[in-house]
Order: structure tokens, then sequence, then C-alpha cells
């Protein structure tokens, strides 16, 4: 402070230039929200999205049939998901040769197509190739599942590579076996790690669930999206469609929110 | 049994022609090195020199390219062997203690006797409690690791082995990841310990320790014991060179 004496300078400091900068981009911010405001046809808006009467009608249907199957479907895919990818990270550390090719080959195959081709192979191809009939739960379980499973495997993974070496030694230097260590000292520190991506993924298979249209649905199967497209198309109007997607929210968001306080915790725990 | 336990009824550890390799590295050549009951020995030596890892091969951690060795006379290196049952008889701790964090203290000096011993709660915990008060430690026994110091976490990780009432301890420099002054009192608990009659291998940067509580103390150098002997002869009157050079630079 002492040399505020020196040349006084023409040009702006960097901080007031940083601030200036920022006061611009508000100003556009406020420009383009009037702008938008001002050239929308707020009652056209208004009868295409948000239709109160057939937003009305869609209950409570919406919630009983779409958003439970949905959160049927998730459930269920996420769950065979989990165990599977449990099993493949559990192969793919192995010392056993054949177990991590084998591993290897699953996740990048799943990986690597489209949910939907899954879908697709699983419900028309397995009654073709094996003349089973697949219900359409169960396809859509082990479609999201080998999906997910695939996924989950490598952050599961990865969650058990990032326990330190050393616990895994302590465990079996007690006498511990090498499956009693994974499961009671190993794994449950890995799983607070991958709490998040876990989360993370079953956000995603909630929103593949509604590839399942594709198997063809009954009423009573209907989910979120498809209940949402079957009354946009009766009604030639948009609000089933929001109305769905808050629905979605009304899933995702608390889920994001509980992850949150869990990931709050262990913080606190370590 | 095979006849060479015979005349060393005796022996808690016995290391027989140990060679050890990772990759072509040859970190153990030929190691013979025994360890009677009851007895405390130390083994010192320049970092590299294979300490840690011929006391990771005694309970397996680490598996020997060749050679055998008896823990209480059974075969550990044996292929029939029961490691997992002979482990739970051979206490470790380890230089980064490894104490479980997902646990509080009482749960890690517990969770191995119920599962591994099939102890029931209340003899866990009995059991449990009487080790964290050998250590000092009765006030933490609800406390998570992370709340310990290090020298804390340390006692408690000797407790947890204690815990598993083994018939021999396993230290592999147990004070080095310490601030220097928490060392003393993991020491002391140590030397508790070796007055009790515990068998005790111990590989360690403190002569102190080993002059004081040693009955025998080992130095390596380069994958070979270059010298063995009672501590104020290998520690005071050493007779090999690399001996010497050791622990000039040391002490």
């Amino acid at each position: 402070m002492s040399s505020a004496a020196v040349v006084p300078k023409k040009r702006m400091s960097p901080r007031k230039r940083a601030a200036l900068a920022r006061y611009i981009q508000y100003a556009i911010l406020v420009l383009l929200v009037v702008v938008v405001a001002l050239i929308a046809d707020w009652g056209e808006i208004r009868r295409a999205f948000l239709d109160l009467d057939i937003a009305s009608q869609l209950f409570p249907d919406v919630i009983v049939i779409a958003l439970k199957n949905t959160i049927i479907y998730t459930a269920c895919g996420f769950a065979f998901g989990l165990a599977l990818g449990l099993v493949l990270a559990l192969m793919r550390l192995s010392s056993v040769g054949p177990y991590r090719w084998i591993a290897t080959g699953v996740i990048e195959l799943f990986r690597g197509l489209p949910a939907l081709v899954v879908f697709l192979v699983l419900g028309l191809g397995l009654s073709l190739a094996f003349g089973v009939q697949l219900s359409n739960l169960s396809t859509v379980t082990l479609a999201l599942g080998l999906v997910g499973g695939a996924y989950m495997a490598e952050t599961i993974r990865a969650g058990i590579q990032a326990v330190p070496k050393g616990q895994y030694e302590a465990a079996r230097t007690l006498g511990m076996t090498h499956t009693r260590a994974m499961v009671t000292i190993v794994l449950p520190q890995a799983f607070r790690v991958i709490l998040p991506p876990l989360t993370n993924e079953l956000i995603l298979l909630t929103k593949d669930s509604s590839l399942v249209y594709i198997l063809g649905l009954s009423l009573d199967e209907y989910e979120l999206t498809a209940f949402g497209r079957e009354n946009m198309n009766a009604n030639a109007n948009l609000t089933p469609m929001v109305t769905i997607a808050l629905c979605y929210l009304l899933i995702t968001v608390p889920l994001s929110i509980v992850v949150r306080r869990m990931e709050a915790k262990s913080g606190k725990a370590r | 049994m095979t006849q060479t336990t015979s005349d060393r009824g005796a022996a808690a550890i016995d290391v027989q022609q140990l060679h050890k390799y990772f990759g072509d590295n040859e970190v153990l050549k030929g190691i013979d090195f025994h360890i009677g009951r009851g007895e405390v020995v130390c083994v010192i030596g320049p970092s590299g020199s294979g300490k840690s890892t011929l006391l990771r091969c005694v309970n397996m951690l680490e598996e020997p390219t060749s050679g055998t060795i008896l823990v209480e006379g059974e075969e550990i290196t044996d292929p029939d062997a029961d490691v997992d049952a002979l482990r739970a008889r051979i206490g470790m701790v380890f230089q980064q203690f490894n104490l479980f964090p997902h646990m509080t203290v009482l749960r890690n000096l517990t969770v191995a006797q119920e599962k591994v011993l099939k102890r029931g709660r209340a003899e866990a915990t009995k059991t449990a409690r009487a080790n964290l008060e050998k250590v000092g430690l009765s006030d933490k026994a609800d406390a998570y690791p992370a709340h310990l110091s290090g020298g804390q976490q340390q006692r408690v990780a000797i407790a947890r082995a204690l815990s598993m009432n083994p018939d021999m301890m396993l230290f592999d420099e147990p004070t080095s990841a310490l601030d220097p002054e928490l060392v003393g009192d993991v020491l002391a608990v140590m030397k508790d310990l070796a007055a009790e009659g515990m068998t005790m291998m111990v590989v360690t940067h403190e002569m102190n320790f080993a002059r004081e509580v040693a009955d025998k103390v080992v130095f390596m150098d380069g994958g070979v014991i270059v010298e063995e002997g009672l501590p104020a002869d290998v520690l005071g009157n050493p007779q090999h060179e690399r001996t010497q050079a050791f622990l000039s630079r040391v002490l």
C-alpha cells in the first residue's frame, strides 16, 4: 500500500474490469428474458403446454399406472444391474484369467450398444431364436440390468480399487477369508465412494426405462413416456408431456438430494 | 509333521531357505531364520533390504517363491495348509495402521473375533475392552479411527491384533509413520507386551527399542541376513562391515 502513490494508472484494474464484464452479462441476460417474454404468444403457450382441463383428466392414471410402472421398471432393472455389476466387477478383479476375459467382453458389449438395440434383441430376438416369450417386465429388467450393470461394473471396480490395499491385508491378517474380507471390509468402503455415480446410473436408468415402449405395451403396462405420448396424440396437446416431465423430476430430484445428504454424512464420519 | 520340526520344538517361527522374487528381482536370497517361543526379535537394515518382505512372508501376505516356513510347528507354506486359520493365530501390526475407517474402534476389535473365531458379541466385546484398557484407550471405544491421533490408531491396531489372542505378533515398522512425539506411547505398549512373554518379530528403525527389548537382533541387507545375535553384540560391536556402515548412519 505504501507504493500507492506511484504513477496513476489510466487502465482499469483487473478487478474492476471483471466487475464491469459481469454487469454486461447480467444486462444481456435481462434483455434476452424481456425479448422472449414480449415475442412469445403466452395464450398459445398456455393452451399447448398447460391446459388444466387436459391435465386434470390425466389423474389419477398418470400416478397409479404410469409413475408406478416407471418406478417398478427402473427398480427391477437397477436391482438386477447392481447385482450383475458387482459380479462383473469382482470377475474383472479376479486372478482367474477366463473370469476377467468374460467380464471384459460382457462389459464392452453392453456398454457399446444403444439401450434400444438391447431392448429389441431381448424383446423380439429371444422369442425368435429360442421360442421363449418373456413378459415385458422381465425384458425390461434384463435389458436395463445388462446395460446398467455394464456401466456399474466399471464404477464398482474403481470403487473397490480405491480402497487401500492395506484394508484387505489387515482383514486377511485377522484370519478372514477372501470373501469375508471383501464383504465386511472392502465393499462397504467401496460403496461409500461410489454412491454418487451409482445414483447417477439410477437416474439414467429411470430415463432409459422409457424405451420399453418398443415392446408394445398394454394399457396397464404404460410407463410415463408411453402414457404421455398416448395422451399427447389423443388430445393433440403437449400438456401430458409437461405433466410426465414433472413426474420424472419427482423421481430424480429427491434422489439427488438424498445422495447429497449421504455424502455430507459420510464426509463427517471420515 | 516333517522331521525338521522335532529338533526345533520350541520354534515359534522357523524359516528355511526362503527365496522370494518380484518378477526377476530376487528380494530374499535364501533366508534361514528362527524365533523361539517368547522371544523378541528385531529385524533391522536399510530400506530395500527385504526385511518387510521377510515379515510379510511369515503370514503369507507375500507368497514365497521357494522355501518353507513353519509357524508353531505347522508348515504355512504347505499347499494344503489352512492359511486363514494360521493367520488368525498371528497378529500383525502395519506401518499404516490399517484400521477399518467405517467401523468404531470397538467394532474394529470385535469384528474378526465374531466372524473368524465365532465368538459371541458379549465375549468379543469383553475381550476388546480388556485389550483397549491394556493400550490405554478405554475411553475411545466408540470413536471412529479418523478422530484418533496416529499413535492412538497404532495402539488400537495392536489391541485389535491382541483381541484374536494370537500366539505371536508381527510388527512391520510400527512407528515409522508416526510423529516423533507419538512414538513413545506405541513403544511402551510393545515393551509391556514383550514383558508379558509375547513372541514378537519387529521390523524397526528404533535402535533403542531393539537394544532394550530384543532378545536377538537380525541385520539384513541385500536380501540376506548379514549378521544376527544379541543386541549388545550386533548393535554394540558389529562384526560385519555392512552392519558397521549401516549403524554408523542411523545411530
